[in-house]
């Protein structure tokens, strides 16, 4: 032994033997104390002496302490737990669980944690959790323990497995006592097997992970075992991979369809090369950020409905934008496709500056409702309810925009317009105001697109310039004039994408994309779908 | 004795009033003219808006504390745009048509490269606030942003040592600072034993905002059975919807950390934090910092900018010491004359909002130390760690092949903003 390994060993079992006694003589308090005193280390050696103690407060005390929500109070010292409320915190002493006032955040001074800290929480809390009343907790607490690995948690598992009811939280507890045993070194062969086989029903990436660490195992049977069940686990990911893949695509192409959509009728119908389309957008997603202001302001128990009202505003927002741009600038330009190019490449300038002048350059929060917040497991495909909602929204646009086209007479005038004008001038339509709700029918809708946008994208002056040459893709692709090829070339261009980000990066993937797109418009000129008859000429 | 003090006291008096006079006749004077080159419209406007803003506070302070060499001083504020080329055209505005003393501009590495020639050729001063990727050095530029090794390395460090990582996944947008960042990282990473198969690069576009299947890679990457670490040079708005991502997809910060390089207060400022909490990100300033310097500061920004709710990020705090260096090589020259004050601005030492001293080095870099924040639920960051005094900034990477046998000292005799040890002449790579 070097002198420095003495010293260090020295200091350890002097700083185990402290521990010892303040285990011994310390009571909740002073374990407490030493939570909040010290660097990130000793509140560690101080979290686990907690954890350890059996005391019945330490769960909820190193719950908060994980939350951030555990303070110090400078006038007393004493050790608070704080839960907002309002603009105040609602305290509760740590040591009795007792009320202790209020205060605010600023005088109080938090327990610091950092990332270490936060998974030895975890693993504490999961541990002291494992027979808790509240089946998430316990849920919880065997990931934990799954992931964490630690042989000393075995009996305490095994004890709970035994006293567990619920079949779900059962087999998790399983899983984790499987894992543990495949780590450990004392494990009979016969008992690492079957946890070999427990691992692989659990089928998701980190079971693989611990199954490939067993296959290079010292034992033969232990190495074909894991290996085997590494294999076939390989395939059932695969497949699951593909599966993931397809639904981003389909998540993408929502997105690009409801980008999109709205084009597919200023430009796709009427022809008009309206570069201030992904403008609308952008309106759309700063109107549902004021709603949602309003909202926070004056009536906040309706901020989960927040979306749902910015909707129809947005729509009229964006839709009367719209039909002000038709009439006073473009309908002096109809049938000079440049000039109206840029003229709506200049609106699209003026809107932006003017949203930045009046909201500010930087991001706006617009908060997702609790409804489309979080996700669920198909398998093992991570859904987040957000973009489940989007794919929804942008089928029911869809399903709406085609109703209005062939059902009200606005549809009606509409198609007749845009087939032969002079015809349909003739019929008795108004063909000017056709053409101002026209537009403001096909801007309407990329408003409403922008409240969706805004639950995925920043809200920001530049948020529709993202968006606008995908849009002229996805509506040139599909054929110009046919909403049909609007949403088959979205879903398309979306999964190809999709397919081809992990393999050729998203840099790449979307250079792959473009050049795919020119070839295919070489062949085929009017897109995927192209309209027949007269409008052609 | 009574004729001594009668004259005595005329003396003062003549003092006095000479002094006056001499006051009086500073105010007719031109004032100094100060050059702001940040975006106000466009893409950077995001970013650069509030650096104009921050410079305006500090030229009205400097006003009030009476200006510079007895002369006020007035900012000349310009707005390319966020259009490269046009920061070039605005920069040759400034130094020949306003003749400004110096220019506080540029964010983006690309606007910076755009205009570097045109400060060379009219010989004029640029102040450049931004974190960037080093390998440069123009005698006419000074860098109160941080290096490489002020920022990316020492993160690299704590995630190494502090949370135990062995894999890695560098993540960036496609442009000249993540790109050189990540080669300097998988060059250091490499140094440092770390294989091949546990870096994964990956490049996104400007303004990525669909990450659903990046992150799931990630998350794949991650689930190998070693610590997972993200380091992130993605810049700008795609951030935004990248963290979301993380956030939806359960991606824990105790679970796969991404330590962000161009991640502040001003970019949290659009999001939710609440899942985001435990994510780090590396600077040289923090808003949270508890000194009495950066609480006046922050005093002062809110009253100036009459909003309770602005923050102060890091390229506020370069361009704060950039601008008081410049201010005391200026009085130390007595002169505003971009030759003086290039000679006289090495070694000159300011406080930083930190708690320490900002040194203008020989290669126009300075001093900083290097701080690891985590991400907090109010969108502020904790610092959780700090390198022990402050970092010099390394212009040339010393593990990159190419430039690590060169430095650069702009002072005489050397005079070099690339100069080659292991040839002995002046004149490498890079510029």
């Amino acid at each position: 032994m070097t002198p420095s390994r003495v010293l260090t060993g020295m200091v350890s079992l002097i700083t185990a033997l402290a521990l010892a006694g303040a285990a011994v003589a310390g009571d909740l308090g002073t374990l407490v104390v030493n939570l909040t005193t010290g660097g990130f280390g000793d509140r560690e050696t101080a979290i686990n002496a907690l954890a350890a103690s059996g005391e019945p407060r330490a769960a909820p005390i190193l719950e908060a302490l994980g939350a951030g929500r555990l303070y110090v109070r400078p006038a007393d010292k004493a050790v608070v737990i704080g839960k907002a409320q309002g603009n105040q915190l609602d305290l509760t002493d740590a040591l009795t669980g007792k009320p202790a006032g209020t205060a605010s955040e600023d005088a109080l001074q938090r327990v610091r944690i950092n990332n270490r800290l936060r998974g030895v929480i975890d693993d504490a809390v999961g541990s002291l959790t494992l027979l808790s009343p509240d089946p998430r907790m316990r849920r919880s607490a065997a990931d934990s323990l799954f992931k964490q690995r630690s042989p000393s948690a075995l009996p305490a598992v095994e004890h709970a497995l035994a006293a567990e009811k619920d079949a779900g939280i059962k087999r998790a507890f399983a899983e984790a006592r499987a894992s543990i045993i495949l780590a450990s070194n004392d494990a009979s062969k016969a008992q690492k097997l079957e946890a070999i086989s427990v691992i692989r029903g659990r089928g998701d990436r980190d079971a693989m992970g611990f199954l490939q660490a067993a296959a290079s195992s010292s034992d033969a049977d232990i190495k074909a075992a894991a290996t085997a069940a590494a294999g076939s686990l390989n395939q059932t990911l695969a497949v699951w991979e593909a599966a993931q893949n397809v639904w981003y695509g389909i998540s993408l192409g929502s997105v690009l369809l409801l980008a999109a959509i709205g084009l597919a009728i200023t430009f796709g119908t009427m022809g008009v090369i309206n570069m201030a389309h992904g403008e609308m957008v952008m309106l759309g997603a700063y109107t549902t950020f004021v709603v949602q202001q309003v909202i926070l302001a004056y009536a906040p128990g309706l901020f989960d409905a927040s979306i749902v009202i910015a909707l129809p505003l947005a729509f009229l927002v964006a839709g009367v934008i719209g039909v002000l741009i038709e009439r006073s600038v473009i309908r002096f330009l109809y049938g000079r496709p440049l000039d109206t190019l840029l003229a709506t490449w200049g609106l699209s300038l003026v809107l932006q500056q003017a949203v930045r002048t009046i909201f500010g350059p930087t991001n706006r929060e617009v908060r997702a409702p609790s409804w489309m917040s979080g996700s669920f497991l198909v398998g093992q495909i991570d859904v987040t309810y957000g973009r489940l909602w989007i794919v929804v929204f942008a089928l029911l646009v869809f399903a709406v925009l085609i109703l209005v086209l062939r059902k009200t007479p606005l549809g009606l005038h509409m198609r007749a317009v845009t087939q032969n004008r002079p015809m349909a001038a003739a019929m008795g339509i108004r063909t000017p105001r056709v053409d101002a709700l026209t537009f403001g029918l096909g801007s309407g809708i990329a408003g409403l697109a922008g409240v969706a946008l805004s639950q995925i994208d920043n809200v920001s002056p530049n948020l529709g310039q993202g968006y606008i040459i995908d849009s002229f893709m996805v509506v040139v692709f599909g054929g110009v004039g046919n909403l049909f090829g609007t949403l088959l070339g979205a879903t398309a261009l979306g999964i190809a994408n999709k397919f081809l980000e992990p393999y050729a990066g998203a840099v790449l993937g979307k250079i792959l994309v473009l050049v795919f797109i020119i070839l295919f418009i070489q062949r085929r000129p009017r897109g995927m779908f192209a309209l027949k008859g007269r409008a052609v000429e | 004795m009574k004729l001594g003090s009668l004259l005595r006291t005329g003396l003062v008096a003549a003092g006095l009033l000479a002094g006056a006079a001499a006051g009086a006749f500073a105010q007719d004077k031109e004032p100094i003219k100060v050059g702001i080159l940040h975006s106000l419209s466009g893409t950077m406007a995001i970013s650069e808006t509030t650096l104009k803003d921050v410079m305006l506070m500090l030229i009205d302070e400097q006003n009030k504390k009476g200006g510079l060499l007895g002369r006020k001083l007035e900012a000349v504020v310009v707005d390319p745009a966020s259009n490269w080329p046009l920061f070039a055209e605005k920069a040759r505005e400034l130094l020949q048509k306003d003749k400004v003393a110096a220019v506080f501009g540029c964010w983006t590495s690309v606007s910076r490269k755009s205009v570097l020639p045109v400060f060379e050729e009219l010989n004029g001063l640029l102040f450049y606030p931004v974190q960037y990727e080093g390998e440069e050095s123009s005698r006419n530029v000074f860098y109160t942003g941080a290096a490489p090794n002020q920022q990316a390395i020492p993160a690299v460090d704590y995630l190494m040592q502090n949370e135990g990582v062995k894999r890695w996944v560098l993540a960036g947008t496609d442009y000249v600072y993540p790109r050189t960042t990540n080669k300097i990282l998988e060059a250091y990473l490499k140094m440092k034993g770390v294989k091949a198969e546990d870096i994964m690069i990956n490049y996104t576009p400007f303004g990525h905002s669909d990450w659903q299947s990046i992150v799931a890679e990630i998350k794949k990457f991650g689930s190998a059975g070693k610590k997972t670490a993200v380091v992130s040079t993605i810049n700008g708005d795609a951030n935004v919807p990248f963290y979301k991502e993380l956030a939806n997809q359960g991606i824990k910060a105790k679970d796969i950390p991404v330590v962000a390089f161009s991640v502040g207060e001003e970019e949290l400022a659009g999001i939710d934090t609440k899942p985001l909490v435990g994510h780090l990100a590396a600077w040289n300033y923090f808003e949270s910092v508890k000194t009495p310097l950066n609480e006046q500061f922050i005093k002062e920004w809110k009253a100036f900018t009459k909003n309770p709710k602005r923050v102060t990020n890091d390229p506020m705090e370069a361009h704060m010491i950039g601008f008081n260096m410049w201010v005391q090589a200026v009085k130390k020259a007595g002169s505003t004359d971009p030759d003086k004050v290039i000679d006289a601005i090495i070694g000159v030492s300011v406080p930083n909002l930190t708690g320490g001293y900002a040194t203008m080095m020989p290669n126009h870099h300075i001093t900083k130390p290097v701080l690891i924040g985590e991400i907090q639920g109010d969108g502020q960051f904790d610092v959780v760690w700090q390198t022990p005094g402050e970092v010099v900034g390394d212009e040339w990477s010393d593990y990159l092949p190419d430039s690590k046998n060169l430095i650069s000292d702009w002072r005489k005799p050397m005079n070099c903003g690339n100069f080659n040890v292991a040839t002995g002449k002046c004149g490498g790579k890079g510029l």
